[in-house]
C-alpha cells in the first residue's frame, strides 16, 4: 500500500470511528430514555449508579455495562425487549439455538429487512441480478433467515421458493445416534431443492448452508440448473471448504459466505485475494454491530490485529441493544480495508475452549 | 516440513486444511498430512465406474503379476511420499516417529505386508477357496463340475484404517487383485503404510486411479462408508458399533481373543506358557488378535504368577533396540488414561494386578516416552469387569470359569487358542457363532494363515454369487 493510500484509509477508519461514536450516542439516548427505550434497558438502568446517557459518548465507554448475559434472552416475557416506540408495530420473534433447553430469542420489528438490504448493497448484478428469482435452502421455521432471505430476493426484484430443514430434529438425530435417518432427512430436504430448481427456471441466485450446498451439489450441476450466485452461511465454513466451493461446486457462480446469527445481523465476505489463501474475512455492518475479536482471559481487551481470540459482538440499532456478547467462536482479528474501514475477522470458527459442548456443522 | 497429501484417484491435493502429526517422543511437528474435506470425498465418490473400469482391463494374473512386483518395491526401493523420497529405512523411521512403534516391530510388520503381497496367489486362492481365476476376469466359468458365475457388488472398497499395528493392512490389499479399487482413510497417526503400499502398487503396473487416500475427520469417514458400496472399519467398539447393523462394512472392532486351557490339559499349563507369552506380547500386544484372556478351569492363579514373572522381564527400549518388545504411546494422555481404566477396575473385589509385585509402576518414561509395562490380571470370576477387557498395550486376564460354560461366558472373540483335545469343549467352540478364528493346539493367537481368512472373507464380502446357466446357442 502506498503511503498516500495507507494516510486515506486511515482518515477513513477515523471518520467511521467517529460515526461509530455518534451512532453509540444515539442508540443509547434511544434504549435509555423512558420515552422510547425497552422495558429491560430502563429497568437495568434503574439499578444503576451511573446514567448511560450521560457517560457513554464513545464505543469504548460501551465496556460500562459489562458484558451481555445470554441467559438473559431466555424465556419471557419477550415484550420487555420491545422499546417503547415500538409499542405499537408488528412485533416479531426470532429464536437462536433452542435444541435443548429454552432457546434464545430476539424481538424485531424491521432489522432483519434493513440488514438483507445492506447486504443487497454488497451483491454484484451480474451474478445476483435484479428480477432473478431465489431459492432459500436452510433453516426456517423459528429463524429470521427464511423471512430475511425472502425479503433479499424481493428488495432485488426476485421471487423466493423456500425449502425448510429443522437443525434441531438433526441434532437430535445425531445424539441419538441415528445416522441413517439424518442421511434420509437431508436426502429429503435435497430432493425438494432439485424439484423446484428443475420445475423453475429463474431461480438464478440461492441461499444454502455449508453441508446443503455440498448435498445439493451432489445431485446436480448449478451451472445446469442456471444458478449464478450463492449466499452461503449458517455454519461454520473452513478455508478448505472455501476453496472447494469456489474451484469445485460453483462451476463459475458466485460464492459469498456470510457470517452471522439472530443477534448480531449479517457479516458480509471481502472478495478473495489470492494472498489470503481462502481464508474468509468478514466485515459486519458497521455501526449497526460491530464484531471484535478478544482475549478469552480478558474479553474486554482487543487481540493484536492477527492474533486469535474470542469473538465478541455488539449489536446497535433502535431494535436490539446488545453490548459485549461473548460468542461462542474464535477467530484471528483482521485489519481494516477500503472497502470496510472497521475491524474484521478471519476463519471464524467454533470457541476451542467450548468444543466438546458445541454440536456444529450439521446442517 | 513433509506434506502428504490427499491423493483423489490417483491425483495428489494439497489441502489448506492440514493435520500436524507430532513425534512422539519430542512433541514437534513431524509431518504434516492434508485433510479432506467431506464434501471433497462426496463428490469424488460420484464416479466409482471409472476407477473400477481401469482395474477391469487388466486380468487377474496380470494383477497378481503386478501384486508381486509391488512387494519387492514395498521392501526394498525408494518411493515416493507426496514430494519427497522414502527409502524403506526412512519408511521404519517415520512410521516409528509418529507411533512409537520400535523399528524392530515395524520391520515385522513390514514383512507381514510384504508376504501378502508377495503371495497374493495363495491368498486370492485361500479367499476363493480355489477359484480359477479366469472366473473372475470373465465373471463365469465352471468350478468344481458346476456352472458359476461371480459379480461384485461395489464399485469399490472403502476402509477406514487404524494407527495401532500395519500388519491390519495386510487385509485390505487383496482389494486390487480382485479388481475392486480402494478408498482408503489413514489412521491419524499411522499415514505411511497405505500410502506406501499404493506407491509400490503404482509403480507396478497398478492403475493409479483405482486408489484413492483421503486422510480426514469422523465426517469424511462417514462419507466413505456410506457412499462405497462395500466398506472395512478398523476402531474400537464404540465407533464400530454404530455400524453393526449394515451388511455393507466389514467390521473390525475389539478382538478379545483368547487363550483357553480345557481340564483335560489344564495340569501341564507350563507346558503352553510360551505359546500364551507370544498371544498376549507379540507386536507389543497392539493387536486385536493379541490374547486379552487367558480363560482356564482351574489353577488361575498359578498361571497369572508365572505370567507376570515372564511380562516382568519386558522393559522399555528405545525404538532402534533390536530387543525392543513394546510400544510407547504416541500421545501419553492415553496411557495415563488406560492405566487408569485398570486400576478403576481392580477398585472392584476379585481382581489382582499380578505383575504389581514385580515392579513399582504400570506407567514409566524412558528418553522422553511413555511406556505401559505389560499387566497380567487374575480374576476370580468372569463377571468381573476386568475379565473381558482388552488395551493398547499388553494386557491379559487370567479367568477361572467353568468349560462348560465356555464359549457363551466371554462372548464374542475374535480368535479362540484352545488348548485341549477334549472333543466335547472343541465342538463347543467349533459350533459357536461367537468365536470368529479358531486355533485348536499350541498355535500363538497371533499366528496367521494367509489362505484363511481373517474376520470375515474379502472375496465374499466384495463379490456375489448368482445362479447361472448357459446354453449354447442353436
Amino acid at each position: 500500500m502506498s503511503a498516500t493510500a495507507g494516510t486515506q484509509l486511515q482518515a477513513r477508519i477515523k471518520e467511521s470511528r467517529e460515526k461509530l461514536d455518534a451512532h453509540v450516542r444515539e442508540i443509547v439516548e434511544w434504549h435509555f430514555n423512558p420515552e422510547t427505550g425497552s422495558p429491560f434497558w430502563l429497568d437495568f438502568a434503574g439499578k444503576l449508579d451511573w446514567d448511560p446517557r450521560k457517560e457513554v459518548r464513545t464505543y469504548d465507554d460501551l465496556d460500562k455495562f459489562g458484558f451481555f448475559q445470554d441467559e438473559w434472552l431466555r424465556g419471557g416475557p419477550v415484550r420487555r425487549w420491545v422499546p417503547k416506540a415500538y409499542s405499537d408495530s408488528p412485533i416479531y420473534v426470532f429464536e437462536t439455538g433452542g435444541s435443548t433447553g429454552v432457546p434464545k430469542s430476539r424481538i424485531s420489528v424491521n432489522d432483519f429487512r434493513i440488514d438483507y438490504e445492506m447486504f443487497s448493497d454488497t451483491l454484484s448484478d451480474q451474478y445476483f441480478p435484479k428480477g432473478a428469482d431465489w431459492l432459500m435452502l436452510g433453516p426456517s421455521g423459528p429463524r429470521r433467515l427464511r423471512l430475511a432471505v425472502e425479503h433479499l430476493a424481493q428488495h432485488r426484484g426476485g421471487i423466493c421458493f423456500c425449502v425448510d430443514l429443522d437443525p434441531r430434529w438433526v441434532i437430535k438425530l445425531i445424539k441419538m445416534g441415528e445416522m441413517q435417518m439424518m442421511e434420509k432427512y437431508k436426502q429429503h430436504v435435497i430432493d425438494q431443492a432439485v424439484t423446484i430448481l428443475k420445475a423453475h427456471d429463474n431461480i438464478k441466485c440461492m441461499f444454502a448452508t455449508p453441508k446443503l450446498l455440498e448435498a445439493l451439489c451432489e445431485k446436480v450441476s448449478l451451472k445446469k440448473m442456471g444458478v449464478t450466485g450463492v449466499f452461503c452461511g449458517g455454519t461454520e465454513m473452513t478455508p478448505q471448504f472455501h476453496r472447494f466451493a469456489v474451484e469445485e461446486l460453483m462451476e463459475g457462480a458466485y460464492f459469498a459466505p456470510t457470517y452471522g446469527n439472530t443477534l448480531m445481523g449479517l457479516a458480509t465476505h471481502k472478495v478473495p485475494e489470492p494472498e489470503d489463501n481462502w481464508a474468509i474475512i468478514y466485515f459486519p455492518p458497521n455501526p449497526r454491530a460491530i464484531i471484535d475479536v478478544v482475549d478469552p482471559d480478558e474479553p474486554s481487551r482487543l487481540v493484536d490485529y492477527g492474533q486469535t481470540g474470542r469473538v465478541r459482538l455488539t449489536t446497535l440499532t433502535k431494535e436490539f441493544f446488545m453490548p459485549r456478547f461473548l460468542e461462542r467462536d474464535e477467530a484471528e482479528r483482521e485489519r481494516p480495508c477500503d472497502q470496510y474501514p472497521w475491524d474484521g475477522v478471519r476463519n471464524v470458527r467454533p470457541f476451542s475452549r467450548l468444543q466438546t459442548s458445541v454440536v456444529e456443522g450439521v446442517y | 516440513m513433509l506434506h502428504i497429501p490427499i491423493i483423489r484417484k490417483g491425483k495428489p491435493y494439497k489441502s489448506i486444511d492440514v493435520q500436524r502429526v507430532p513425534h512422539f517422543r519430542t512433541r514437534e511437528t513431524f509431518v504434516e498430512i492434508s485433510q479432506a474435506n467431506t464434501g471433497l470425498i462426496s463428490r469424488d465418490l460420484r464416479d466409482q465406474e471409472s476407477p473400477r473400469a481401469a482395474l477391469e482391463h487388466l486380468s487377474t494374473d496380470e494383477l497378481l503379476a503386478m501384486s508381486k512386483q509391488a512387494a519387492e518395491y514395498y521392501m526394498h526401493d525408494t518411493l515416493p511420499v507426496g514430494d519427497e523420497s522414502q527409502s524403506p529405512d526412512d519408511y521404519v523411521n517415520q512410521l516409528s516417529a509418529t507411533t512409537g512403534m520400535p523399528h524392530v516391530l515395524v520391520r515385522k510388520n513390514m514383512n507381514k505386508i510384504y508376504g501378502v503381497m508377495a503371495e497374493m496367489e495363495k491368498v486370492i486362492s485361500g479367499l476363493t477357496r480355489g477359484l480359477d481365476l479366469k472366473i473372475i476376469d470373465q465373471g463365469y466359468g465352471v468350478h468344481e463340475g458346476h456352472e458359476v458365475s461371480f459379480f461384485p457388488r461395489t464399485q469399490s472398497l472403502g476402509v477406514i484404517l487404524p494407527s495401532n499395528s500395519p500388519g491390519v493392512h495386510s487385509l485390505w490389499i487383496p482389494s486390487i487383485a480382485m479388481k475392486i479399487p480402494l478408498v482408503l482413510k489413514p489412521g491419524s497417526s499411522e499415514p505411511w503404510s497405505p500410502y506406501r503400499i499404493m506407491q509400490a502398487m503404482i509403480k507396478a503396473g497398478v492403475p493409479a486411479e483405482a486408489f484413492s487416500y483421503y486422510p480426514t475427520d469422523h465426517g469424511g469417514s462417514g462419507a466413505i462408508l456410506r457412499t462405497c458400496g462395500r466398506g472395512m472399519f478398523f476402531g474400537d467398539s464404540a465407533s464400530v458399533g454404530k455400524y453393526a447393523s449394515d451388511p455393507r462394512i466389514e467390521l473390525h472392532g475389539t478382538g478379545y481373543s483368547k487363550v483357553v486351557i480345557g481340564e483335560d490339559l489344564i495340569d501341564d499349563w507350563e507346558k503352553y506358557l510360551d505359546i500364551i507369552v507370544k498371544s498376549i506380547l507379540e507386536n507389543g500386544g497392539r493387536s486385536c488378535i493379541n490374547a486379552s484372556g487367558v480363560w482356564v478351569p482351574r489353577k488361575g492363579r498359578e498361571i497369572a504368577e508365572a505370567l507376570a514373572q515372564r511380562m516382568s522381564e519386558v522393559i522399555p527400549r528405545t525404538v532402534d533396540d533390536p530387543q525392543a518388545q513394546i510400544a510407547p504411546f504416541a500421545n501419553p494422555d492415553i496411557a495415563a488414561r488406560i492405566s487408569a481404566i485398570v486400576d478403576q477396575g481392580l477398585t472392584e473385589a476379585g481382581a489382582t494386578d499380578v505383575t504389581a509385585k514385580y515392579r513399582p509402576n504400570r506407567i514409566v518414561d524412558l528418553e522422553g516416552a511413555t511406556y505401559l509395562l505389560p499387566t497380567i490380571v487374575h480374576c476370580e470370576s468372569p463377571e468381573h469387569p476386568l475379565a473381558n477387557r482388552e488395551f493398547l498395550f499388553p494386557y491379559a486376564s487370567v479367568v477361572e470359569a467353568n468349560q462348560d460354560s465356555m464359549p457363551e461366558i466371554f462372548g464374542p472373540t475374535l480368535v479362540v487358542t484352545a488348548l485341549t483335545e477334549d472333543q466335547k469343549l472343541i465342538n463347543r467352540l467349533i459350533s459357536s457363532s461367537l468365536v470368529d478364528r479358531l486355533n485348536i493346539g499350541p498355535i500363538p493367537t497371533m499366528q496367521i494363515a494367509w489362505d484363511q481368512p481373517h474376520e470375515g472373507n474379502l472375496f465374499e464380502h466384495l463379490y456375489a454369487r448368482r445362479a447361472f446357466q448357459r446354453m449354447a446357442a442353436a
